[in-house]
């Protein structure tokens, strides 16, 4: 029971882009198409559950004062193996997320889950909290992607959606348009769910 | 001559063309959590120019001196990241000793660096460039310095936001992301400044 509740609380609860605002970088420069997001998702995801899984496994034999650059030492080898991953079986997608796949590693979700959550619960609830919250990431780029590429070149995961009198709004591809969509949204949510700060 | 032309493109194109928060997306999370004050903007500023510039010089040496020619390049992400973490915790050691003054101003926001993915995101551009040291440092410099510029510009608005009457659910980050969008599309104006 108490898996099922850690695992929506990263899906929706602290969904770690509406609700927390962590890693803003991947999320805003590569939100230009929903195929990118979904790709930097899954990636960030495998790096979650990684890192939650060795950090929970070390946390009793890594001294408390050493213990933020042993957490980086550890999510940095498995953005290197993702990266290699990457590299010997998605070229294209590897070649357009470009320098943000070495840039996980300064990700603050996964330091953020890491230092909070991993390094003081047991092993299989941290794999299930870095799902939920990879899950949750991947969801919340792949919203910000469709809403870009759609209104910004008129296409959905390359399929285009509108007929040809269509003109997109280029603007929402363009860097101003990750900067107004993301606030937008993050408006409509605080409207919808009454929250506000 | 052609030379000091280059380097002179690649500070113009890093401070305003690329500007590595407008355009680039790389340290956003700084932009967006130590811009309520201009004071305390600039004192990021300050540090980050420091610590990138100094990045770009290490990180270069280590690079070319030790891993291409151990043929440890898949080490990068990892050694740079190390670097990076023992440089913003060298340079809090030195400033402590030298300057209390400064120290006690920049105190919480000089940690804080080593999660600025700007700093790692110049390096690795050094390196995918194929600068050589010196460019690779103007590089730093005037990747820092457009942070600078985009952080204090960003915070004398968000002062002002402050005491204007914003609707309910866009108050705090929605508004701050829309100025910032707002702000970008003037970034956009220096595209065509360098052909």
């Amino acid at each position: 029971m108490k898996a099922v509740k850690v695992f929506f609380n990263g899906v929706l609860n602290e969904n770690p882009t509406f609700r927390m605002v962590l890693g803003m970088c991947p999320t805003l420069a590569l939100t230009t198409a929903a195929i990118n997001g979904i790709g930097m998702g899954l990636a960030t995801t495998f790096v979650l559950v990684g890192s939650n899984l060795v950090i929970s496994l070390l946390k009793n034999f890594v001294p408390q004062k050493i213990r933020i650059p042993a957490f980086v030492v550890v999510i940095a080898t498995f953005v290197t193996v993702v990266s290699m991953i990457m590299q010997a079986f998605l070229p294209e997608l590897n070649k357009s997320l470009g320098i943000y796949i070495p840039l996980i590693v300064v990700n603050c979700i996964i330091l953020a889950r890491a230092e909070s959550f991993a390094s003081k619960n047991s092993v299989l609830l941290s794999i299930i909290d870095g799902l939920g919250m990879g899950i949750g990431f991947t969801l919340a780029l792949l919203l910000l992607g469709s809403i870009r590429e759609i209104v910004g070149a008129g296409t959905w995961f390359g399929m285009p959606v509108f007929s040809d009198g269509f003109s997109p709004a280029v603007i929402m591809i363009l860097p101003p348009g990750g900067f107004i969509t993301l606030g937008l949204v993050l408006g409509l949510l605080n409207k919808l769910t009454g929250r506000a700060e | 001559m052609e030379y000091v032309g280059k380097i002179f493109v690649i500070l113009i194109s890093s401070i305003l063309i690329n500007n590595f928060v407008m355009s680039r997306f790389l340290g956003i999370c700084p932009f967006l959590g130590v811009s309520k004050r201009v004071e305390t903007a600039v004192g990021m500023g300050a540090a980050v120019t420091f610590v990138m510039a100094m990045t770009s010089l290490i990180t270069y040496i280590i690079q070319y001196a030790i891993l291409e020619p151990l043929g440890l390049e898949y080490l990068q992400t990892i050694i740079f990241i190390l670097v990076i973490a023992s440089l913003v915790q060298f340079v809090e050691m030195v400033i402590q000793k030298t300057s209390p003054t400064l120290y006690q101003a920049l105190g919480v926001y000089l940690p804080l660096i080593t999660t600025n993915c700007a700093v790692l995101g110049v390096a690795i551009i050094n390196i995918d460039e194929k600068y050589d040291l010196i460019q690779a440092l103007f590089n730093g410099v005037g990747a820092a310095l457009g942070f600078t510029l985009a952080i204090v510009l960003f915070a004398g608005i968000r002062e002002r936001l402050e005491s204007s009457d914003i609707p309910k659910p866009l108050k705090g980050f929605p508004i701050a992301l829309i100025t910032a969008g707002l702000m970008s599309v003037a970034f956009l104006g220096f595209q065509g400044l360098i052909k």
